[in-house]
Protein backbone atom coordinates (compact mmCIF):
# COMPACT_ATOMS: atom_id res chain seq x y z
CA UNK A 1 0.00 0.00 0.00
CA UNK A 2 1.11 3.73 -0.64
CA UNK A 3 2.02 5.68 2.04
CA UNK A 4 -0.41 8.25 3.25
CA UNK A 5 0.15 12.34 2.75
CA UNK A 6 -2.43 13.04 4.33
CA UNK A 7 -3.66 17.08 3.81
CA UNK A 8 -7.35 17.44 5.34
CA UNK A 9 -6.56 18.21 8.43
CA UNK A 10 -9.42 21.09 8.62
CA UNK A 11 -11.47 17.93 8.47
CA UNK A 12 -9.92 15.88 11.45
CA UNK A 13 -6.25 15.45 12.71
CA UNK A 14 -4.46 12.51 13.68
CA UNK A 15 -4.77 12.13 17.84
CA UNK A 16 -1.53 12.60 18.68
CA UNK A 17 0.76 9.64 20.30
CA UNK A 18 0.61 11.53 24.01
CA UNK A 19 -2.83 11.91 23.81
CA UNK A 20 -3.57 8.25 22.77
CA UNK A 21 -1.41 7.11 25.31
CA UNK A 22 -2.83 9.28 28.71
CA UNK A 23 -6.39 8.70 27.41
CA UNK A 24 -5.75 5.02 27.15
CA UNK A 25 -5.05 5.47 31.15
CA UNK A 26 -8.74 7.06 32.11
CA UNK A 27 -10.36 4.42 29.48
CA UNK A 28 -8.78 1.08 31.58
CA UNK A 29 -7.32 2.34 35.04
CA UNK A 30 -8.73 5.42 36.06
CA UNK A 31 -12.35 4.91 34.67
CA UNK A 32 -14.35 6.08 37.56
CA UNK A 33 -17.43 8.58 36.98
CA UNK A 34 -16.39 11.83 37.91
CA UNK A 35 -20.07 12.05 39.99
CA UNK A 36 -19.16 9.36 42.39
CA UNK A 37 -17.65 9.63 45.90
CA UNK A 38 -15.35 6.76 45.46
CA UNK A 39 -11.37 7.12 45.03
CA UNK A 40 -12.04 6.52 40.97
CA UNK A 41 -14.70 9.00 40.82
CA UNK A 42 -12.50 11.56 43.09
CA UNK A 43 -9.53 10.59 40.63
CA UNK A 44 -11.49 11.39 37.67
CA UNK A 45 -12.93 14.79 38.84
CA UNK A 46 -9.61 15.98 39.59
CA UNK A 47 -8.73 14.93 36.06
CA UNK A 48 -11.46 17.11 34.68
CA UNK A 49 -10.78 20.07 37.06
CA UNK A 50 -7.26 19.74 36.19
CA UNK A 51 -8.25 19.51 32.03
CA UNK A 52 -10.59 22.62 32.70
CA UNK A 53 -7.90 24.33 33.93
CA UNK A 54 -5.23 24.03 31.00
CA UNK A 55 -8.12 25.13 28.46
CA UNK A 56 -9.23 28.07 30.29
CA UNK A 57 -5.61 29.37 30.45
CA UNK A 58 -5.28 28.77 27.26
CA UNK A 59 -7.78 31.28 26.39
CA UNK A 60 -7.37 33.58 29.51
CA UNK A 61 -10.81 32.52 31.11
CA UNK A 62 -11.82 31.38 34.51
CA UNK A 63 -12.11 27.61 35.11
CA UNK A 64 -15.99 28.26 35.48
CA UNK A 65 -16.24 29.51 31.79
CA UNK A 66 -15.38 26.48 30.64
CA UNK A 67 -17.96 23.89 29.66
CA UNK A 68 -17.31 20.47 28.31
CA UNK A 69 -19.31 19.39 25.52
CA UNK A 70 -19.34 16.45 22.89
CA UNK A 71 -17.61 19.19 20.36
CA UNK A 72 -17.66 22.44 18.10
CA UNK A 73 -21.73 21.53 16.53
CA UNK A 74 -22.93 20.71 20.05
CA UNK A 75 -20.45 23.94 21.30
CA UNK A 76 -22.09 26.00 18.61
CA UNK A 77 -26.14 24.61 19.15
CA UNK A 78 -25.70 25.73 22.65
CA UNK A 79 -24.42 29.10 22.31
CA UNK A 80 -26.57 30.22 19.59
CA UNK A 81 -30.17 28.26 21.04
CA UNK A 82 -29.20 28.91 24.75
CA UNK A 83 -28.57 32.75 24.31
CA UNK A 84 -31.56 32.92 21.87
CA UNK A 85 -33.82 30.97 24.10
CA UNK A 86 -32.67 33.03 27.73
CA UNK A 87 -32.71 36.32 25.99
CA UNK A 88 -35.74 36.28 23.88
CA UNK A 89 -37.75 38.27 26.26
CA UNK A 90 -35.19 41.30 24.83
CA UNK A 91 -35.71 40.37 21.15
CA UNK A 92 -35.47 37.78 18.25
CA UNK A 93 -32.67 39.13 16.11
CA UNK A 94 -29.55 37.15 15.69
CA UNK A 95 -26.61 38.19 13.63
CA UNK A 96 -24.01 35.62 11.54
CA UNK A 97 -22.26 35.35 8.07
CA UNK A 98 -22.53 33.82 4.99
CA UNK A 99 -19.48 31.71 5.83
CA UNK A 100 -20.47 29.98 8.82
CA UNK A 101 -20.09 25.64 9.41
CA UNK A 102 -23.67 23.93 8.63
CA UNK A 103 -24.30 23.36 12.15
CA UNK A 104 -24.46 27.20 12.83
CA UNK A 105 -26.17 28.01 9.63
CA UNK A 106 -28.87 25.45 10.36
CA UNK A 107 -29.26 26.59 13.90
CA UNK A 108 -30.32 29.58 12.60
CA UNK A 109 -32.28 28.15 10.14
CA UNK A 110 -34.11 26.03 12.90
CA UNK A 111 -34.67 28.74 15.09
CA UNK A 112 -36.19 31.12 12.36
CA UNK A 113 -39.05 28.31 12.29
CA UNK A 114 -39.16 29.05 15.98
CA UNK A 115 -39.79 32.51 15.00
CA UNK A 116 -36.69 34.55 14.93
CA UNK A 117 -35.07 36.69 12.37
CA UNK A 118 -31.52 35.94 10.87
CA UNK A 119 -29.22 38.54 9.42
CA UNK A 120 -26.86 37.18 6.74
CA UNK A 121 -23.46 39.78 6.40
CA UNK A 122 -21.66 39.66 3.50
CA UNK A 123 -18.14 39.04 3.15
CA UNK A 124 -15.52 40.36 1.09
CA UNK A 125 -13.66 38.22 -1.68
CA UNK A 126 -11.08 37.51 0.54
CA UNK A 127 -13.78 36.24 3.02
CA UNK A 128 -13.64 39.12 5.69
CA UNK A 129 -16.74 40.75 7.33
CA UNK A 130 -16.90 44.02 7.01
CA UNK A 131 -16.85 45.58 11.08
CA UNK A 132 -19.30 48.53 9.69
CA UNK A 133 -21.98 46.10 7.93
CA UNK A 134 -22.14 44.54 11.60
CA UNK A 135 -22.32 47.91 13.05
CA UNK A 136 -25.58 48.21 10.57
CA UNK A 137 -27.33 45.39 10.76
CA UNK A 138 -27.62 45.47 14.91
CA UNK A 139 -30.77 46.41 15.84
CA UNK A 140 -32.56 47.07 19.23
CA UNK A 141 -34.29 43.09 19.03
CA UNK A 142 -30.39 41.54 18.34
CA UNK A 143 -29.62 38.96 20.80
CA UNK A 144 -27.11 37.66 19.23
CA UNK A 145 -23.90 37.64 16.94
CA UNK A 146 -22.25 34.84 15.97
CA UNK A 147 -19.55 35.09 13.38
CA UNK A 148 -16.83 32.08 12.40
CA UNK A 149 -13.20 32.85 13.65
CA UNK A 150 -11.08 30.88 11.47
CA UNK A 151 -13.21 29.59 8.27
CA UNK A 152 -12.86 26.36 7.86
CA UNK A 153 -12.56 26.00 3.75
CA UNK A 154 -10.89 28.97 2.80
CA UNK A 155 -8.92 30.33 6.29
CA UNK A 156 -9.99 33.67 6.35
CA UNK A 157 -9.33 35.13 9.99
CA UNK A 158 -11.86 37.54 11.33
CA UNK A 159 -10.54 40.64 13.76
CA UNK A 160 -13.02 39.50 16.47
CA UNK A 161 -11.50 42.06 18.37
CA UNK A 162 -12.88 44.68 16.34
CA UNK A 163 -16.49 43.05 15.86
CA UNK A 164 -16.73 42.44 19.50
CA UNK A 165 -15.75 46.01 20.32
CA UNK A 166 -19.54 46.46 17.90
CA UNK A 167 -20.98 44.14 20.05
CA UNK A 168 -20.34 45.76 23.09
CA UNK A 169 -21.02 49.11 22.04
CA UNK A 170 -24.37 47.92 21.45
CA UNK A 171 -24.66 45.33 24.42
CA UNK A 172 -25.61 42.40 22.31
CA UNK A 173 -24.00 39.20 23.23
CA UNK A 174 -21.07 37.74 20.59
CA UNK A 175 -20.03 34.39 19.56
CA UNK A 176 -17.52 32.65 17.49
CA UNK A 177 -16.82 29.42 16.36
CA UNK A 178 -12.87 28.72 16.74
CA UNK A 179 -12.66 25.27 16.30
CA UNK A 180 -10.66 25.98 13.17
CA UNK A 181 -8.18 28.61 14.93
CA UNK A 182 -7.83 26.99 18.11
CA UNK A 183 -3.88 26.69 18.75
CA UNK A 184 -3.54 28.45 15.43
CA UNK A 185 -3.81 32.14 16.30
CA UNK A 186 -4.89 33.59 19.54
CA UNK A 187 -8.12 32.65 20.30
CA UNK A 188 -8.54 34.90 23.98
CA UNK A 189 -11.55 35.10 26.05
CA UNK A 190 -11.11 38.66 25.82
CA UNK A 191 -12.44 38.72 22.43
CA UNK A 192 -16.06 37.24 22.72
CA UNK A 193 -18.57 35.98 25.61
CA UNK A 194 -19.08 32.47 24.14
CA UNK A 195 -16.18 30.73 22.45
CA UNK A 196 -16.68 27.15 20.33
CA UNK A 197 -13.70 25.22 21.01
CA UNK A 198 -12.84 21.46 19.64
CA UNK A 199 -10.30 18.52 20.61
CA UNK A 200 -9.75 16.62 17.14
CA UNK A 201 -8.91 19.85 14.86
CA UNK A 202 -5.76 19.85 17.33
CA UNK A 203 -4.61 16.44 17.66
CA UNK A 204 -7.13 15.62 20.24
CA UNK A 205 -9.80 13.10 20.29
CA UNK A 206 -12.87 13.40 18.47
CA UNK A 207 -16.48 13.82 20.26
CA UNK A 208 -15.12 16.64 22.67
CA UNK A 209 -15.56 20.43 22.49
CA UNK A 210 -15.75 23.39 25.16
CA UNK A 211 -17.92 25.89 24.99
CA UNK A 212 -16.58 29.19 26.19
CA UNK A 213 -19.10 30.90 28.29
CA UNK A 214 -17.83 34.90 30.02
CA UNK A 215 -19.19 35.21 33.54
CA UNK A 216 -22.75 36.79 33.49
CA UNK A 217 -24.19 35.69 30.60
CA UNK A 218 -27.72 34.95 30.50
CA UNK A 219 -27.94 31.15 28.82
CA UNK A 220 -30.90 28.62 28.68
CA UNK A 221 -28.87 25.20 28.83
CA UNK A 222 -29.66 22.74 25.93
CA UNK A 223 -28.62 19.22 27.42
CA UNK A 224 -30.94 18.63 31.15
CA UNK A 225 -30.31 16.11 33.64
CA UNK A 226 -27.73 15.53 36.50
CA UNK A 227 -26.75 19.17 36.63
CA UNK A 228 -23.15 18.61 35.20
CA UNK A 229 -21.28 21.32 34.12
CA UNK A 230 -22.14 24.24 36.39
CA UNK A 231 -25.76 22.46 35.60
CA UNK A 232 -25.41 24.10 32.04
CA UNK A 233 -24.42 20.40 30.07
CA UNK A 234 -25.38 17.80 31.96
CA UNK A 235 -24.44 13.98 30.62
CA UNK A 236 -21.55 11.85 32.83
CA UNK A 237 -18.23 13.24 31.64
CA UNK A 238 -16.64 12.09 29.18
CA UNK A 239 -13.21 11.80 31.25
CA UNK A 240 -11.53 10.33 28.44
CA UNK A 241 -11.94 12.44 25.96
CA UNK A 242 -11.49 15.79 28.13
CA UNK A 243 -8.23 14.54 29.60
CA UNK A 244 -6.97 14.12 25.99
CA UNK A 245 -8.41 17.52 24.88
CA UNK A 246 -6.26 18.93 27.41
CA UNK A 247 -3.16 17.11 27.01
CA UNK A 248 -3.38 18.32 23.26
CA UNK A 249 -3.76 21.94 24.24
CA UNK A 250 -1.11 21.51 26.35
CA UNK A 251 0.90 20.20 23.30
CA UNK A 252 0.54 22.99 20.60
CA UNK A 253 -0.79 25.98 22.98
CA UNK A 254 2.25 27.75 23.13
CA UNK A 255 1.54 27.68 19.12
CA UNK A 256 5.34 27.09 18.12
CA UNK A 257 4.19 24.89 15.27
CA UNK A 258 2.63 27.97 13.83
CA UNK A 259 5.51 29.25 12.00
CA UNK A 260 6.32 25.92 10.19
CA UNK A 261 2.87 25.41 8.90
CA UNK A 262 2.89 28.67 7.47
CA UNK A 263 5.91 28.27 5.66
CA UNK A 264 4.94 25.03 4.08
CA UNK A 265 1.33 26.33 3.49
CA UNK A 266 3.28 28.63 1.36
CA UNK A 267 5.45 26.75 -0.20
CA UNK A 268 2.29 24.36 -1.32
CA UNK A 269 0.35 27.43 -2.26
CA UNK A 270 2.94 29.06 -4.52
CA UNK A 271 3.59 25.44 -6.48
CA UNK A 272 -0.05 24.87 -7.20
CA UNK A 273 -0.23 28.58 -8.38
CA UNK A 274 2.76 27.65 -10.86
CA UNK A 275 -0.21 25.56 -12.78
CA UNK A 276 -1.69 27.47 -15.51
CA UNK A 277 -5.81 28.21 -14.37
CA UNK A 278 -5.42 28.40 -11.06
CA UNK A 279 -7.13 30.96 -8.23
CA UNK A 280 -6.44 30.95 -4.69
CA UNK A 281 -9.31 31.03 -2.36
CA UNK A 282 -9.39 33.33 0.42
CA UNK A 283 -5.86 35.82 1.88
CA UNK A 284 -2.32 35.31 1.93
CA UNK A 285 -0.05 35.88 5.16
CA UNK A 286 -1.21 36.43 8.58
CA UNK A 287 -4.94 36.94 8.12
CA UNK A 288 -4.94 33.07 6.66
CA UNK A 289 -4.86 29.79 8.99
CA UNK A 290 -1.49 28.84 8.93
CA UNK A 291 -2.40 25.54 7.05
CA UNK A 292 -4.93 25.74 4.60
CA UNK A 293 -4.34 26.45 1.14
CA UNK A 294 -7.59 26.06 -1.26
CA UNK A 295 -6.96 26.65 -4.68
CA UNK A 296 -9.58 26.33 -7.66
CA UNK A 297 -8.37 24.35 -10.80
CA UNK A 298 -10.04 25.63 -13.97
CA UNK A 299 -11.52 23.41 -16.31
CA UNK A 300 -12.08 20.54 -13.64
CA UNK A 301 -14.25 19.08 -10.96
CA UNK A 302 -13.15 18.86 -7.08
CA UNK A 303 -14.28 15.58 -6.55
CA UNK A 304 -12.60 14.02 -9.27
CA UNK A 305 -9.20 15.86 -8.28
CA UNK A 306 -9.41 14.50 -4.92
CA UNK A 307 -10.37 10.85 -6.33
CA UNK A 308 -7.18 10.95 -8.35
CA UNK A 309 -5.31 11.88 -5.70
CA UNK A 310 -6.74 9.43 -3.31
CA UNK A 311 -5.78 6.74 -5.36
CA UNK A 312 -2.01 8.67 -4.90
CA UNK A 313 -2.41 7.87 -1.64
CA UNK A 314 -3.30 12.15 -0.96
CA UNK A 315 -5.76 12.71 1.15
CA UNK A 316 -7.85 16.15 0.56
CA UNK A 317 -11.25 17.41 0.28
CA UNK A 318 -13.72 19.95 -2.26
CA UNK A 319 -15.87 22.37 -2.36
CA UNK A 320 -17.09 20.65 -5.34
CA UNK A 321 -20.88 20.05 -5.48
CA UNK A 322 -20.08 16.97 -6.41
CA UNK A 323 -19.06 16.06 -2.46
CA UNK A 324 -22.12 17.69 -0.79
CA UNK A 325 -25.53 16.08 -0.52
CA UNK A 326 -26.95 19.26 -1.35
CA UNK A 327 -25.70 19.08 -4.64
CA UNK A 328 -24.54 22.72 -4.68
CA UNK A 329 -21.20 24.38 -4.86
CA UNK A 330 -19.79 25.40 -1.17
CA UNK A 331 -22.19 28.20 0.29
CA UNK A 332 -18.64 29.88 1.30
CA UNK A 333 -17.18 30.10 -2.38
CA UNK A 334 -20.12 31.47 -3.64
CA UNK A 335 -20.01 33.96 -0.55
CA UNK A 336 -16.59 35.30 -1.76
CA UNK A 337 -18.00 35.97 -5.34
CA UNK A 338 -16.38 32.98 -7.24
CA UNK A 339 -18.68 31.65 -10.35
CA UNK A 340 -19.87 28.06 -9.90
CA UNK A 341 -18.10 26.64 -12.67
CA UNK A 342 -14.49 27.60 -10.41
CA UNK A 343 -16.08 26.77 -7.11
CA UNK A 344 -16.92 23.06 -8.81
CA UNK A 345 -12.55 22.52 -9.46
CA UNK A 346 -11.80 24.24 -5.61
CA UNK A 347 -9.27 21.65 -3.93
CA UNK A 348 -8.54 22.13 -0.23
CA UNK A 349 -5.23 21.24 1.05
CA UNK A 350 -4.96 21.53 5.05
CA UNK A 351 -1.58 20.59 7.20
CA UNK A 352 -0.82 19.93 10.19
CA UNK A 353 2.34 19.57 12.57
CA UNK A 354 3.31 16.77 11.79
CA UNK A 355 2.88 17.24 7.71
CA UNK A 356 6.73 16.95 6.01
CA UNK A 357 8.45 18.87 3.61
CA UNK A 358 8.64 16.00 1.99
CA UNK A 359 4.81 15.30 1.81
CA UNK A 360 4.53 18.61 0.18
CA UNK A 361 7.03 18.19 -2.31
CA UNK A 362 5.24 14.99 -3.00
CA UNK A 363 2.27 16.60 -3.51
CA UNK A 364 3.43 19.08 -5.32
CA UNK A 365 4.82 16.54 -7.82
CA UNK A 366 1.34 14.86 -8.26
CA UNK A 367 -0.95 17.58 -8.74
CA UNK A 368 -0.08 19.10 -12.11
CA UNK A 369 -0.46 15.81 -13.39
CA UNK A 370 -3.70 14.84 -11.81
CA UNK A 371 -4.70 18.37 -13.39
CA UNK A 372 -3.32 17.55 -16.12
CA UNK A 373 -4.96 14.68 -16.92
CA UNK A 374 -8.35 15.67 -15.68
CA UNK A 375 -8.07 18.55 -18.27
CA UNK A 376 -6.80 16.47 -21.24
CA UNK A 377 -10.97 14.91 -21.12
CA UNK A 378 -12.62 17.96 -20.13
CA UNK A 379 -14.31 19.86 -22.89
CA UNK A 380 -13.72 23.28 -21.43
CA UNK A 381 -10.29 23.70 -21.66
CA UNK A 382 -10.22 23.32 -25.36
CA UNK A 383 -12.58 26.46 -25.29
CA UNK A 384 -10.13 28.35 -22.60
CA UNK A 385 -6.89 27.03 -23.81
CA UNK A 386 -6.57 30.29 -25.41
CA UNK A 387 -6.53 32.20 -22.41
CA UNK A 388 -3.92 29.78 -20.85
CA UNK B 1 -11.91 9.22 -23.25
CA UNK B 2 -10.70 11.95 -25.86
CA UNK B 3 -12.47 13.56 -28.93
CA UNK B 4 -12.58 12.18 -32.60
CA UNK B 5 -11.29 14.66 -35.45
CA UNK B 6 -14.04 15.39 -37.97
CA UNK B 7 -16.26 13.43 -36.06
CA UNK B 8 -19.76 12.75 -37.97
CA UNK B 9 -21.88 13.44 -35.33
CA UNK B 10 -20.97 15.59 -31.76
CA UNK B 11 -23.41 15.54 -28.88
CA UNK B 12 -22.90 18.20 -26.46
CA UNK B 13 -25.05 17.84 -22.59
CA UNK B 14 -24.78 19.50 -19.46
CA UNK B 15 -23.62 23.02 -18.32
CA UNK B 16 -20.33 23.89 -16.48
CA UNK B 17 -22.59 25.79 -14.08
CA UNK B 18 -24.10 22.48 -12.49
CA UNK B 19 -20.71 20.73 -12.73
CA UNK B 20 -20.81 18.05 -15.70
CA UNK B 21 -20.44 18.95 -19.27
CA UNK B 22 -20.34 15.51 -21.54
CA UNK B 23 -19.24 15.77 -25.21
CA UNK B 24 -19.67 13.05 -27.43
CA UNK B 25 -17.93 12.36 -30.72
CA UNK B 26 -18.90 9.69 -33.23
CA UNK B 27 -17.68 8.49 -36.45
CA UNK B 28 -20.56 6.30 -38.15
CA UNK B 29 -20.01 3.41 -40.68
CA UNK B 30 -22.48 1.35 -42.56
CA UNK B 31 -24.80 2.56 -39.92
CA UNK B 32 -22.58 1.68 -37.50
CA UNK B 33 -20.83 3.09 -34.93
CA UNK B 34 -17.74 2.39 -36.07
CA UNK B 35 -15.85 4.64 -33.26
CA UNK B 36 -17.03 6.77 -30.02
CA UNK B 37 -15.23 8.91 -27.82
CA UNK B 38 -16.35 11.69 -25.26
CA UNK B 39 -14.54 14.17 -22.95
CA UNK B 40 -16.44 15.09 -19.29
CA UNK B 41 -16.00 18.04 -17.35
CA UNK B 42 -17.28 16.02 -13.79
CA UNK B 43 -16.80 14.27 -10.73
CA UNK B 44 -15.57 10.41 -11.11
CA UNK B 45 -19.19 9.16 -11.43
CA UNK B 46 -19.10 10.91 -14.62
CA UNK B 47 -16.31 10.33 -16.21
CA UNK B 48 -16.94 6.50 -15.53
CA UNK B 49 -20.46 7.10 -16.93
CA UNK B 50 -19.05 8.19 -19.92
CA UNK B 51 -16.25 5.88 -20.60
CA UNK B 52 -18.73 2.66 -19.71
CA UNK B 53 -21.15 4.59 -22.52
CA UNK B 54 -18.53 4.63 -25.41
CA UNK B 55 -18.14 0.86 -24.24
CA UNK B 56 -22.00 0.33 -25.00
CA UNK B 57 -22.16 2.12 -28.08
CA UNK B 58 -19.20 0.85 -29.85
CA UNK B 59 -19.84 -1.16 -32.90
CA UNK B 60 -23.65 -0.88 -32.47
CA UNK B 61 -26.07 -0.10 -35.02
CA UNK B 62 -27.63 3.62 -34.99
CA UNK B 63 -30.88 2.18 -34.02
CA UNK B 64 -29.44 -0.40 -31.19
CA UNK B 65 -27.36 2.88 -29.83
CA UNK B 66 -30.32 4.73 -29.46
CA UNK B 67 -31.81 2.68 -27.34
CA UNK B 68 -29.26 2.27 -24.44
CA UNK B 69 -30.76 4.40 -21.80
CA UNK B 70 -28.74 6.50 -18.79
CA UNK B 71 -29.84 3.34 -16.71
CA UNK B 72 -28.58 0.46 -18.80
CA UNK B 73 -24.98 2.60 -18.57
CA UNK B 74 -25.26 2.77 -14.60
CA UNK B 75 -26.07 -0.75 -14.44
CA UNK B 76 -23.69 -1.70 -16.52
CA UNK B 77 -21.10 0.00 -13.61
CA UNK B 78 -23.33 -2.34 -11.52
CA UNK B 79 -25.29 0.36 -10.05
CA UNK B 80 -24.43 4.68 -8.88
CA UNK B 81 -24.56 6.43 -5.82
CA UNK B 82 -28.81 7.34 -6.10
CA UNK B 83 -27.19 10.72 -5.72
CA UNK B 84 -25.32 10.67 -8.67
CA UNK B 85 -27.87 8.75 -10.90
CA UNK B 86 -29.44 12.71 -12.02
CA UNK B 87 -26.60 14.68 -12.23
CA UNK B 88 -23.55 12.37 -13.19
CA UNK B 89 -25.74 9.97 -15.24
CA UNK B 90 -25.58 11.85 -18.77
CA UNK B 91 -24.02 9.95 -21.22
CA UNK B 92 -26.72 8.29 -23.16
CA UNK B 93 -28.16 11.53 -23.12
CA UNK B 94 -25.28 12.84 -25.14
CA UNK B 95 -25.31 10.00 -27.56
CA UNK B 96 -28.03 10.37 -28.75
CA UNK B 97 -27.62 13.86 -29.21
CA UNK B 98 -24.31 13.01 -31.39
CA UNK B 99 -26.26 10.39 -33.43
CA UNK B 100 -29.13 13.34 -34.56
CA UNK B 101 -26.40 15.70 -35.07
CA UNK B 102 -24.96 12.95 -37.39
CA UNK B 103 -28.69 12.59 -39.23
CA UNK B 104 -29.01 15.98 -39.38
CA UNK B 105 -26.09 16.25 -40.92
CA UNK B 106 -26.52 13.84 -43.40
CA UNK B 107 -29.96 15.07 -44.45
CA UNK B 108 -28.44 17.95 -45.39
CA UNK B 109 -26.52 16.81 -47.78
CA UNK B 110 -29.20 14.91 -49.43
CA UNK B 111 -31.38 18.29 -49.80
CA UNK B 112 -28.18 19.23 -51.15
Amino acid sequence: MKKIIYLDNGATTMAAPEVVQVMNKYHSEKYGNASSLHRLGREASMAIDDARRTIAKSIGAKETEIIFTSGGTESNNFAIKGIAFANKGKGKHIITTKIEHDCVLNSCKWLKEEGFEVTYLNVDKEGFVNPDDLDKAIRKDTVLVTVIHGNNEIGTIQDLEKLYAICKKHNVYFHTDACQSYTKTEVSAKHADLITLNAHKIHGPKGVGVLYIKKGTKITPVAHGGGHEFSLRSGTENVPGIVGFAKAVQLAMDRKHVAYMAKLRDRLTEGLLEVPGTILNGPRGGKRLCNNVNISFKYIEGEAIGTHLDSEGICSSTGSACSSKSLEPSHVLMAIGMKPEDAHGSLRLTLSRYTTEDEIDKALEVLPNVVEKLRKISPLTRVIKRVL
Amino acid sequence: MGEIENADGLGKVGNPVCGDVMWVYIKVKNNKIEDVKVKTFGCVAAIATSSMMTELAKGKTLEEAEKITNMDVAEALEGLPPIKMHCSNLAADALHKAIEDYRNKKKKKIIR
